[in-house]
């Protein structure tokens, strides 16, 4: 089936430029489909070829992205958003609005939901996909509204019960007037913490963006995925450079610098598993994406489900607690002789502190699966 | 008098006078440490350092400092104009701290505490893994101990040359903070000039009683990135103090000459830790 003229221009411009040879090889096999329709010539054998040419470069080219690369992709237009999760994996949806106080913050969806069975509460960065959806939900960067909504929803999830199910994408929390007047960064604090003590089961997943304090808002979680091309980081590559360089040129620099992609944050054990996406990115086949984040969500509830409400809101202050800690840290952590009872000895020689240390993990992001 | 501020300045032996960054009066520096770093002609609160802050707010002799052993390492080998490694090593060199927190017991006025208190002279008080593990170690101490938290913060935020580590540090110490609130415990976070990002969205936002120096820049975003974003003026004393007290986001203000004092007042009400962690447990 020919593909309209507007979709086809759309895509362009979408591609990705390191998407091109995928592209280039897709448009031959599109054609040579058009013209075996048309012509009814026997093709089979070049559209295999074709075929299986375009899932090999497909693999390849996904295999060997760039940190930067792998941002694009999370950024994708056609990438699943949270509205698309409502979409095609919940059987039942009660969107629940507002925070109670100030306004309804669409940049945050939340409500009750039900996936394969399973009566949860849903807290979602909304980015919307059309022009006109996208400006209402501020692109997925929240106020400080939209932290509170998403805030009383989970002390309610807590009340009521039901696991808590949270997909993050948002660029950032907004940086704008209004939003410091309410107290943006106070909003922050207080979901972070409040959540270590919501005696329920959350599951966090960062589906495309994870930019800094306004995706860990909603992600302190028993459990945290991320798709396989989504990043999580402290800022943004474009922010980072701008700080550092003064340009948004750097950015490439940066994404790198940054080990802002889903293979270092789980060596570093702040990601509990990378969901991997389809050949291509989930932008390519977002059921594919979809179905396999519903799938590791709904494994991880039945683990978490059974555990008891002091051991689930203990588990996850230890998890976040001892997070990414380095060995010095960590065995110090662990060990309740050290943490403090006495006045800590004098500074050993710098040498051979630095000799105990783990070597810096310069390793190269993740390739593939 | 600018006039002759002007000219003196030529031949100024570097140090013996400051130039106000908020009025622009030059002020003879003695003058200006005696007056706690205030200006005595505009009272802008400067900005202090983490050694001098502990010596201006903890009662004389009384801090004992906790956790040096903590280092901060390059762990994602992290290069802006030079690696972060030798960024640490100087800032350390310039400080003589081993990175942008310490952390220990001290009395203000009388009561004794665990004090815990960012310093913006190393790497503009930005928090990594060791700022974040000292911060939750300092609550954790003074749960342990039965004593009151108080946090003073100067910080740009979450370090960036730690990448997600650092953001995790927001959750690191809110997880403790969660910890030491439960069990009854009583905190104060103090922000001072400039207190944003990554350390305002979190420990320092969650203390029990949060209270702001007088003019100190206090916000999530820094008034540069807002400004960039909305393209448009900035509203006058917007994220000062006193517009965050005038929001209801702080619940008082408190100059530096009084904060000693005042603070022991305010911790004078604090039960003690027996009485608290009856009440959480009941």
């Amino acid at each position: 089936m020919a593909r309209s003229k507007k979709t086809a221009a759309q895509e362009a411009l979408h591609a990705l430029p390191f998407e091109k040879p995928i592209d280039d090889i897709r448009s031959r096999l599109q054609e040579l489909e058009e013209l075996a329709e048309q012509t009814s010539q026997d093709l089979s054998e070049e559209i295999r070829f074709y075929r299986d040419r375009l899932e090999r470069v497909t693999r390849e080219v996904y295999a060997n992205l760039t940190p930067w690369d792998r941002v694009q992709v999370a950024r994708h237009p056609d990438r699943p958003l949270t509205s698309d999760f409502i979409e095609s994996c919940c059987e039942d949806w009660i969107e629940l609005h507002g925070d109670g106080c100030f306004a309804d913050d669409r940049a945050i969806v939340t409500g009750l939901a039900t996936v394969d069975g399973v009566r949860m509460m849903l807290v979602g960065h909304r980015k919307g996909r059309e022009t006109k959806e996208r400006m209402a939900c501020n692109f997925g960067s929240a106020h400080p509204e939209g932290y509170r909504k998403a805030l009383r929803k989970m002390g309610l999830a807590g009340r009521m019960g039901l696991p808590i199910l949270c997909l993050v994408n948002t660029p950032g929390a907004y940086p704008g007037v209004g939003a410091e007047e309410r107290g943006q960064a106070r909003a922050i604090a207080e979901n972070i913490h409040e959540m270590f003590g919501i005696p329920v089961p959350i599951v966090a997943v960062i589906l495309g963006e994870g930019g800094s304090g306004g995706a860990l808002g909603i992600a302190v979680a028993d459990r945290v995925g991320m798709m396989e091309n989504a990043w999580y980081s402290v800022i943004s590559p474009e922010g980072c450079a701008s700080i550092l360089w003064h340009s948004a040129d750097g950015r490439e620099r940066a994404a790198e610098a940054l080990q802002l992609t889903a293979g270092p944050l789980f060596r570093l054990g702040i990601v509990d598993q990378v969901i991997p996406e389809p050949p291509g990115g989930a932008h390519r086949d977002p059921d594919g994406a979809l179905a396999a984040l519903k799938d590791q969500v709904l494994a991880w509830f039945e683990e978490l489900l059974p555990l008891p409400a002091d051991r689930l809101i203990a588990d996850r202050r230890r998890k976040f607690r001892t997070m990414a800690a380095s060995l010095d840290t960590l065995a110090s952590a662990m060990d309740p002789a050290r943490t403090g009872r006495e006045p800590t000895p004098p500074v050993p020689e710098p040498g051979a502190e630095a000799a105990r240390r783990p070597l810096p993990s310069a390793e190269k992001p993740p390739g593939g699966a | 008098m600018a006039w002759r501020l002007k000219r003196k300045r030529k031949d100024m032996p570097s140090g013996l006078w400051s130039k106000c960054s908020a009025c622009g009066s030059m002020i003879y520096t003695k003058e200006l440490l005696a007056n706690l770093s205030v200006c005595p002609n505009c009272d802008f609160h400067h900005t202090v350092d983490g050694r001098r802050r502990i010596e201006i707010t903890a009662d004389p002799g009384t801090f004992v400092e906790y956790f040096t052993e903590l280092r901060p390492s390059d762990r994602l080998g992290f290069v802006d104009k030079i690696p972060y490694s030798e960024k640490l090593a100087k800032a350390q060199q310039k400080t003589g701290n081993a990175d942008a927190c310490l952390a220990g017991t001290a009395e203000i006025g009388g009561v004794p505490v665990v004090l815990a208190v960012l310093d913006f002279s190393f790497m503009g008080g930005s928090m990594g893994e060791v700022v974040g593990e000292k911060i939750a170690r300092a609550t954790e101490l003074a749960g342990e101990r039965g004593l009151p938290l108080v946090i003073f913060s100067a910080s740009g935020g979450a370090r960036m040359h730690e990448g997600a580590i650092s953001l995790m540090q927001m959750a690191k110490t809110c997880s403790a903070l969660s910890v030491f609130r439960e069990g009854g415990g009583f905190s104060i976070s103090v922000m001072t000039n400039p207190t944003t990002g990554g350390v305002t969205a979190s420990f320092a936002s969650v203390c029990d009683i949060l209270i702001g120096e007088p003019g100190a820049l206090i916000g999530f975003a820094g008034p540069r990135v807002i400004q960039n974003t909305i393209r448009q003026e900035l509203p006058e004393g917007f994220q000062r103090a006193e517009f965050l007290l005038e929001k209801g986001q702080i619940d008082r203000i408190v100059p530096r000459h009084r904060m000693r004092e005042e603070l022991g007042v305010i911790l004078r009400y604090a039960r003690p830790q027996a009485e608290a962690e009856a009440a959480a447990r009941n």
